[in-house]
Formats: C-alpha cells, sequence, structure tokens
C-alpha cells in the first residue's frame, strides 16, 4: 500500500517555526539573555566599560548605604502605595458614576481618559507648570487674597513626592476606570434586579456583592498599577528631574544616571537588579495565584 | 470490495488524555455510518483523525484503499461539514465554494461548473453572490454542505451538522442529506446526538462510549438488540425500563422482587444458558395495556402515577409491585392520574444483561 | 433607589383609578441627578484643566503671563509661542525648534508600528493555531518578560545594537520598539485568535489553504478591528516613549518627547512657559487626535491589552 511520505519532525510545522523565530529570540536572548548579563554583571567592578572583576556582593552593600539610593526606594514606597490606594479608590468610583446608566457616558469617559493618551513628558510638564510657586496654584490662590497660602510641592524637599503624586493619578486613573468599568459591566445584569427586587439599598450591593465578584479585575489592575510605578521614570524626569536636592529620586532613574552619566555600570546594575527583585515579589506571587492552582494551557 | 474508510487501531491522546483507544472502524463504499454518543466520548476527535486535522498517536488510517494516515487534510480526498457551519465570513457563498479548489489550483471554468452544479443540487444559486452574514442558518448550512460537494470528495464527514438549526428545519435538511446521499452515493460519516436523525439517517450507527465504539450495527440491530446495558438505555426515549433480579438455574424464568417471570421466547445468546443475578430490560413501547396485557406473557397490576400526553402517543409512568415503569400507550387512550391499569409484555421483546458485565446474554 | 413601592390595598371597593398610572415619572432634576451629573461635572472639570492651562497659556506673550493668573484666558492671542516651540527652540546647539524631533519621531513609529505588528500578528496567529512543540513555553516567557523592568536590559541591549552597527541610529531605536511591543502584541493577537471559531481553520485547512495561505485569506481580512487596535496602541505607545529615545538615540535622532524635555527643562536662558506649553501641547497632539479618532478602539485596545500583562 502507498505510503505517504512522514514529514521529518523538525521541519513540520516549520512556517509556524519560522514565524515565531523573533518571539523566540526576544524571549531568549533579550529576557532572558539580557537579564542574566545583567545580574552577572552586578557583580563586578565595571565602571566605563563591562569588566568581568567579581567584587561579590560590594555593589549592592555600596547601592544600600548610598542615601540617594534610599531616598529613590522611600519615594517608591510612598508614591507606590498612595498611587496604588488612590487609582483603585478613585477608579473604582469613577467606574461606580459611569455605571449609573447617564446621559454621555461615552463624553464624560473621554474626558477621564484623555490624559492616559498623554506621554508622561507631557504630563510632567503641564504639572510643573500647574504647581509653579510663582504662577501656578498657589499664586493664583493667594491672589484670590487667602495670602499665607501656600503650597509649593515641586520645590518642597518634604511634600514633593507628592506632586509627582497628583500628575501620576491625573494621568492613570482612567485606566483603572476604565478596567473597572469593563469588570462592572461584565457582571450579570440578573445580580443588580435580583439585588433591587430583595431591596439591598445600592452601596451595599456594591461593597459586599460586586466588589467581591470583581476580584480578577481588582488583581489584574493591581498588577498593571504596580508593575508601573516600579518603572516610573519619565514623570519624574519632566516635572521635577529628581529634585529639590534628591528628595524625588526614584530607583529608574537612579540606574539610568549611574549608567549613562557617571559611567558606574556596575552600580547602575546592582541597582536595576534591585528593580527586578522588586517586581519579581509582586509577580510571582500573583502569577502562582492566578495560574500554579489550575494548570493551563 | 475494498472499505472506502478503514481505521486500524487508532489511538489519540491529548497529552495524559487518551481519547481514542485502539478503535478500529471499516466503513464500505457508498456507506452512510452514523457515530452516536454522549458528549465528550471523541465522536469529534475521530472525525477530525479522519480529516487529518489531528496528529493521531497511533495507528493507521486508509480511505480508498490508500494509507492517509500521514496526509495533508486536503489530500485525502474529503469533505467536511461543520456544526458551526465555518463558514468565511468575508467571502460570498460563490467564494467560499471555491476556495479550496483555487488552493488545488483547478482551472477557471472548472471551478465554476463545479460551483453552479452544487449550487444546483442544493438549490442556492440566487444566493452565490451573497456573504454568509446575509443567510439564514438553514441557508448557512447548506452553503457549508455546498463547500464539501464541490470538492467531489469520495467521503464527506459531518460534525452535527444539524445541531445549531430549529427542529422544523432539522427535519427538513435531513430528509435533503438523506436524498443528497442516494444521488451521490458516496461514502459518509455523520456525528450527531440526535437519535433520531441516526435512526433515520444511517445504514450503521456507531455508539461510542468512552473512545470505544461499544456496537456497530445496523439501526435495527442497535434498537432491538443492544450489546450492552449502556446502549439499551442510551437509545430510546424514555430510555428501557429495567427490572433487577436473578434468571433461575434453567434459563428459564426471571425473578424480580416477588415476582417471577417466565422467559419463553426469549433468545439467549447462542449455545449459552446463563443463570444468576441479572438486569431485564424492556422498552417503554413494548409495554402493553388493557385487553393485550391480559394476554401477554408477563402481567402486571399497576397504578397510574403520571400522564405525559404526547399527541401521537401517550406516555404513563405506572407503578407496579415495587416498580415505577414507563409505559408509551396510544394517543388517543384517556387516563389519569392514580386509574388503576393492567401493563404486560412479551419476553421476546426484552433484553436481559449480565448484572456485573452489563452485556447482553 | 425605590422607595414608594407600597403594596396597592384594593379590598372591596375595586381598583382605584386615580393612582399610579403610566410610566414612572422620572424628573431629569432629581435630587439623585443633580447630585450624580454635579459630581461628574465637576471631575471633568479637574480632568480638563490641565489641558485648559495648556492651550491658554501657549496663547498668552510672556509679559501677559507675568502678570496675569494662569487660568485667565488670554487678553491678547498670539501664536508666536507656537512658531517659535516648532521652529525655533532651542535644545544644545540645535535651534530648529521641535519640527526636527517632530520628524524623527515620525520616522521612529511609522517602521516600528508596522513591523512590530506584522511580527506579532503573524505570530499570535501560530501561537493559537499552529502550536508546537515549545511554542507555548516561549510565549510564557515572552508574557513574564514583559514584566521585567526595562531598566534590567536596557544596557545589554546598547551592546547588542552596537554588535549589530545600528547604535544611536533610528533603525536600533526601531528594533527596540519591536522587541518591546512584542509581548503585549502577540497576546493580544493570539487571543483575537484563539477566538476565532477552530472549525474555521479547520475548514480551511481541508480546503487546502496552508500557513500563510489561512493567515492571509481567511484571518487577516477577520481581523481589521484587532489591528485597528494594535495600531492604536503602538502608536500612542511608541510616540509617548522616553527612556528607549534617551538611551537609544544621539542628540540628532532624538524622538519628540526627549527634543521637549530637553527644551523645557534646559537650564540656560529665560524660561519661556508660553513656548513651553506650546512645545507640550504640539507633543500630545499625536496621541491625543489618535485617542479622540479612535474612540470606543482605544478603550478595547487597552483593556484587551491589560487582560494579562
Ligand atoms: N484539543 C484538545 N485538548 C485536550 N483535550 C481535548 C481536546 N479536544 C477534545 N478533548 C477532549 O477529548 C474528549 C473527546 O472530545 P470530542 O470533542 O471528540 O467529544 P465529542 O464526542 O465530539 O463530544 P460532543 O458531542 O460534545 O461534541 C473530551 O473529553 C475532550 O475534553
Ligand atoms: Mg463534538
Amino acid at each position: 500500500m502507498a505510503t505517504s511520505d512522514r514529514p521529518f519532525q523538525p521541519f513540520r510545522n516549520l512556517n509556524a517555526k519560522i514565524a515565531s523565530i523573533p518571539m523566540i529570540l526576544t524571549a531568549l536572548v533579550i529576557f532572558i539573555g539580557c537579564t542574566i548579563w545583567t545580574i552577572y554583571y552586578s557583580f563586578t567592578k565595571s565602571k566605563l566599560l563591562p569588566k568581568s572583576n567579581f567584587v561579590g556582593f560590594d555593589q549592592y552593600e555600596r547601592l544600600w548605604s548610598t542615601r540617594r539610593w534610599l531616598v529613590s526606594i522611600e519615594n517608591l514606597v510612598i508614591y507606590g502605595s498612595l498611587s496604588l490606594i488612590f487609582s483603585l479608590i478613585i477608579g473604582f468610583l469613577l467606574a461606580a458614576l459611569l455605571d449609573q446608566k447617564i446621559r454621555f457616558e461615552d463624553t464624560f469617559r473621554t474626558i477621564l481618559l484623555y490624559p492616559f493618551a498623554l506621554s508622561f513628558i507631557v504630563t510632567g510638564l503641564v504639572w510643573q507648570w500647574i504647581l509653579n510657586p510663582d504662577f501656578g496654584v498657589q499664586s493664583v490662590v493667594q491672589g484670590l487674597g487667602w495670602e499665607s497660602f501656600s503650597f509649593n510641592p515641586l520645590y518642597d524637599a518634604d511634600i514633593v513626592i507628592y506632586g509627582v503624586l497628583i500628575a501620576g493619578l491625573w494621568q492613570g486613573t482612567g485606566l483603572v476606570m476604565c478596567l473597572m468599568l469593563a469588570g462592572l459591566r461584565g457582571i450579570d445584569e440578573d445580580i443588580w434586579k435580583a439585588a433591587r427586587v430583595d431591596g439591598i439599598p445600592m452601596w451595599k450591593t456594591y461593597l459586599y456583592i460586586v466588589i467581591p465578584m470583581m476580584r480578577p479585575v481588582f488583581i489584574t489592575t493591581i498588577v498593571i498599577i504596580t508593575s508601573g510605578i516600579v518603572r516610573v521614570y519619565d514623570l519624574v524626569v519632566a516635572q521635577t528631574g529628581g529634585g529639590p536636592g534628591i528628595a524625588s529620586e526614584v530607583p529608574a532613574k537612579y540606574v539610568y544616571d549611574y549608567m549613562f552619566q557617571s559611567q558606574n555600570l556596575g552600580q547602575g546594575f546592582a541597582a536595576s537588579s534591585m528593580m527586578l527583585v522588586t517586581v519579581a515579589v509582586i509577580v510571582i506571587p500573583w502569577a502562582y495565584l492566578e495560574f500554579g492552582g489550575k494548570r493551563r494551557g | 470490495m475494498e472499505p472506502s474508510i478503514s481505521i486500524k487501531n487508532l489511538a489519540l491522546s491529548f497529552g495524559a488524555l487518551e481519547v481514542l483507544k485502539d478503535l478500529n472502524l471499516e466503513v464500505a463504499q457508498g456507506e452512510f455510518l452514523v457515530l452516536l454518543g454522549s458528549s465528550g466520548c471523541g465522536k469529534s476527535t475521530l472525525l477530525n483523525c479522519i480529516a487529518g486535522l489531528l496528529d493521531v498517536t497511533d495507528g493507521q488510517i486508509f480511505i480508498g484503499g490508500r494509507n492517509v494516515t500521514w496526509q495533508e487534510p486536503s489530500k485525502r480526498g474529503i469533505g467536511m461539514v461543520f456544526q458551526s457551519y465555518a463558514l468565511y465570513p468575508q467571502m460570498t457563498v460563490a467564494g467560499n465554494l471555491s476556495f479550496g479548489l483555487k488552493n488545488a489550483r483547478l482551472p477557471k471554468a472548472e471551478i465554476e461548473e463545479r460551483v453552479n452544479r452544487a449550487a444546483k443540487i442544493l438549490q442556492i444559486e440566487p444566493l452565490l453572490k451573497r456573504k454568509p452574514a446575509a443567510l439564514s442558518g438553514g441557508q448557512r448550512q447548506r452553503a457549508a454542505i455546498g463547500r464539501a460537494l464541490v470538492r467531489d470528495a469520495n467521503v464527506f464527514l459531518f460534525d452535527e451538522p444539524l445541531s445549531n438549526l430549529d427542529a422544523k428545519l432539522r427535519a427538513d435538511l435531513r430528509v435533503e442529506i438523506k436524498q443528497l446521499h442516494q444521488k451521490l452515493s458516496n461514502t459518509m460519516i455523520y456525528v450527531t446526538h440526535d437519535q433520531i436523525e441516526a435512526m433515520t439517517l444511517a445504514d450503521r450507527i456507531a455508539i461510542m462510549r468512552g473512545g470505544l465504539i461499544l456496537q456497530l450495527g445496523s439501526p435495527n440491530e442497535i434498537y432491538n438488540k443492544p450489546v450492552n446495558k449502556y446502549v439499551a438505555e442510551f437509545i430510546g426515549s424514555p430510555s428501557m425500563n429495567f427490572f433487577d433480579g436473578q434468571i433461575d438455574d434453567s434459563s428459564s424464568k426471571f425473578s424480580t422482587g416477588a415476582q417471577v417471570f417466565p422467559l419463553e421466547g426469549y433468545g439467549f445468546k447462542e449455545g449459552t444458558s446463563p443463570k444468576g443475578p441479572a438486569w431485564l430490560g424492556i422498552r417503554p413501547e413494548h409495554m402493553v395495556n388493557g385487553a393485550e396485557a391480559e394476554a401477554a406473557p408477563i402481567r402486571m397490576q399497576g397504578k397510574v402515577e403520571l400522564v405525559e400526553p404526547l399527541g401521537s402517543d401517550t406516555l404513563a409512568r405506572v407503578s407496579a409491585e415495587g416498580h415505577s415503569l414507563w409505559v408509551r400507550l396510544d394517543g388517543q387512550v384517556s387516563i389519569s392520574d392514580g386509574d388503576a391499569i393492567t401493563i404486560g409484555f412479551d419476553p421476546a421483546r426484552a433484553n436481559i444483561f449480565d448484572k456485573t458485565t452489563e452485556n447482553r446474554l | 433607589m425605590a422607595d414608594t413601592d407600597v403594596l396597592p390595598n384594593n379590598t372591596s371597593t375595586g381598583l382605584e383609578t386615580s393612582g399610579p398610572r403610566g410610566p414612572r415619572p422620572r424628573p431629569m432634576l432629581s435630587r439623585r441627578n443633580i447630585i450624580l451629573y454635579g459630581t461628574l461635572i465637576v471631575i471633568a472639570v479637574y480632568y480638563l484643566l490641565p489641558l485648559y492651562v495648556m492651550i491658554v497659556t501657549s496663547l498668552k506673550g510672556m509679559p501677559e503671563i507675568r502678570l496675569g493668573n494662569i487660568f485667565a484666558p488670554p487678553v491678547e492671542v498670539t501664536f508666536q509661542p507656537w512658531v517659535k516651540a516648532w521652529a525655533e527652540a532651542c535644545t544644545g546647539l540645535n535651534c530648529d525648534g521641535l519640527s526636527r524631533g517632530f520628524w524623527n519621531s515620525v520616522r521612529i513609529t511609522v517602521p516600528s508600528v508596522i513591523i512590530s505588528i506584522a511580527i506579532a500578528s503573524v505570530n499570535g496567529y501560530a501561537l493559537a493555531n499552529w502550536r508546537f512543540k515549545g511554542s507555548e513555553i516561549f510565549f510564557t516567557i515572552l508574557i513574564f518578560g514583559s514584566f521585567i523592568p526595562y531598566q534590567v536590559m536596557i544596557y545589554p541591549i546598547v551592546i547588542v545594537l552596537r554588535e549589530l552597527g545600528v547604535y544611536g541610529s533610528l533603525t536600533g531605536l526601531v528594533i527596540v520598539h519591536t522587541i518591546f511591543g512584542m509581548p503585549i502584541l502577540t497576546l493580544l493577537f493570539r487571543n483575537y485568535f484563539v477566538s476565532v471559531p477552530e472549525e474555521l481553520f479547520k475548514a480551511a485547512r481541508v480546503d487546502g489553504a496552508g500557513f500563510w495561505g489561512i493567515y492571509l485569506r481567511i484571518m487577516l481580512p477577520m481581523s481589521l478591528p484587532i489591528f485597528v487596535v494594535a495600531i492604536i496602541l503602538q502608536i500612542t505607545g511608541i510616540w509617548n516613549d522616553f527612556l528607549f529615545g534617551v538611551v537609544y538615540t544621539k542628540p540628532d535622532t532624538y524622538p519628540m518627547t526627549v527634543q521637549l524635555n530637553n527644551i523645557v527643562n534646559s537650564v540656560q536662558g529665560v524660561k519661556e512657559y508660553n513656548v513651553n506649553m506650546a512645545a507640550t501641547i504640539i507633543t500630545g497632539l499625536v496621541p491625543l487626535i489618535v485617542y479622540f479618532l479612535s474612540g470606543k478602539l482605544f478603550v478595547r485596545g487597552i483593556a484587551a491589552g491589560a487582560v494579562k500583562g
């Protein structure tokens, strides 16, 4: 009996393999290769050029004893936790407002989301101008007669990070609102009908029924916000340049400055490896919860 | 004559899940074979293996005498019709029909001729210029059949082609498919959940369960002589009534509870005289009542619990001697809940299954 | 919300004909609506304020800015700041305005968008319909890789690009954007193609179409919306990028965002706030136009992109 040719294994599905080459290269060379490379060289004394002169954990010790890094971490924690909490609360409230079958919903949503289309550079520069002590909000309020009013986040080292936070929230809450709104819309209409027939007040329905049902949306949103927070860089560069002094420095800026300006590669590598650790601490438990229990295809 | 399709020791697993196990099947040229079985038993998987859409784990598949186990779907000489129609949404009906032929680089004139011929057979000529979205369910399914038809394939594979349609259309298209088969006389393998479809269309039915073919036979055989209790229960609605009991040592009596049924007329497998624990099954439509019951070899007194008039006939749930039984009665009979009723049946129409193996005795 | 629901009490007198009848009245100016729309309008004003401030500032002359407050509309409208921002503003030694950065950004964005989408869509299609041994593993690495902070990878990539001889050129930046756009785009396309009924793909295989045939003739024509979503996602993402621009390009190939930042935050010279704001608007204009034109698709894009990673 005639037998059709058995295709040679590696060449089976050849086109799909060819089409996946860029993905395979990116996964292996960039995501795995480059990451390992950086971690490897973070244990060296590389200055202007990467060199394999190992110094153990020296770079990390130096890192954690540098005031600028500590300030960066402190800022990241403050900015990160506040931005997470506020964007979740504000985003959810906005979504709940828009979910009231209002008229002009599209218009309102367009207005709340447009900042997200803008770059962090644009966002940072606008808020730099609005918070300008001589011309911005502070001077306007003073001009209205409240002479002693003082709100000068850009030049006050104690509160500068809150100035950045305002800009960050303005830019990012629209996205959270959109995700939450999609989550709300995904909830079965019948739940609302049942709650209404049962006479449960709206806020209670949200608090005890809807929010628990939206757990997956909240988790996804939290992961998205946090992985964005760790990267925050452009916003600070544009709005404050890390100042006044080093008061608004963040880790990502520390990495860039050490790698490309101070020509201290080892420090940059160690700092970026620390950023990776931070992300891993957040992503791994999430991934475990999301995919660990049930194996997926 | 050489079988049209022959499947030898076919096995297929998805990872650790063995869906098909050592499956053998031969389909004769021009035969209409229906695959029937509960959801998830591997019907679609088997069909996809025959089509070449899944790589088999083990075994061989022959179509028209050729070993096609490693061959591309388009080279197997098959046409396939899917449950969701799977019409290409952006192409017109004509485009859908001709796509495969264009891929096979047939000359333009030939493509046109074949499309027109198929359209004529299926009466979709006026629809050729329309997109699938502008068709009704029945028209879409006709177009999908047309796509298989133009390929001039010797083997047609249908995966639940009618299950997305309403009852009326389903009945109409069923007749059309039957006529199509008579006209084309090519081999057809047809997957369905619908017993009526299976009984009316099939030359032979294969009942599948857990990746195995339990019984392969004519609709008649399957209905009257199911090989085991599973098949017996699966075919027929409402399903067979069962009595749990014992066959006596002489294989001539079946006792259940306080009752003893004579088994004269029941055909045990040739040369066997089984005894011991067993199930006796009788279909609701083989139960009789009234005067007929008085004359039947096996009789019981019972009480009507529930009546379901269906028009053509009436289903009654009867409790008799501690059993709860479905009985199919004439549509015009006038009974109501609580009535006393005599029911009976002929053991020749019964099926007896071993208690442990559940195979027919 | 329903607090008027009292069960009707029609005992023996028959039905009361003067009671509620027809649609329940829903006054436009109910207390609920006033609070709801009031809140929404206040919030909308807050979100619009920065855009308004940008525009009015860019239309004022410097003397007016020094005297007035930033929220006041311009007394005397001037387009001079726009002209200056576009054609004359200085960064370092160059004094030819933002136009240079604009054209650089165009030359970066257009090829990056096309190449990244072409690669990712074919890749997503392969992952959805033509899985091969290991394909899911690479995909998982890709998705988890997208959580790695860019800072970890930027320096080794400098070396890779230098080896390839494209460090500092627009080509290099296009490669970088293609790489980092891959996780999200591949996910987007894979999820889309997975949702296309599998039977359609099977039917096409029975019809004898191969890998490219099915992609070009079946999948591509039916996935235009998802391509639009991807294009929107990429245009805004790449246009707004700053980090890669500043790392992988040189001053004369700087994209617009980098140049904008250099203009506004340069320490030399007198601060011209009106020019700065004009430059800021001009930079934000492209993504804003894309945003306002695309409307719902933009929302779909970010929602789709946010499914995972
Ligand atoms: N791609 C796949 N990966 C893993 N398991 C699968 C896959 N396709 C099918 N299965 C499993 O194989 C078994 C048989 O599936 P199949 O689709 O053949 O069932 P079926 O008999 O056609 O059912 P239905 O009548 O519901 O269509 C099921 O248990 C199913 O879960
Ligand atoms: Mg099936």
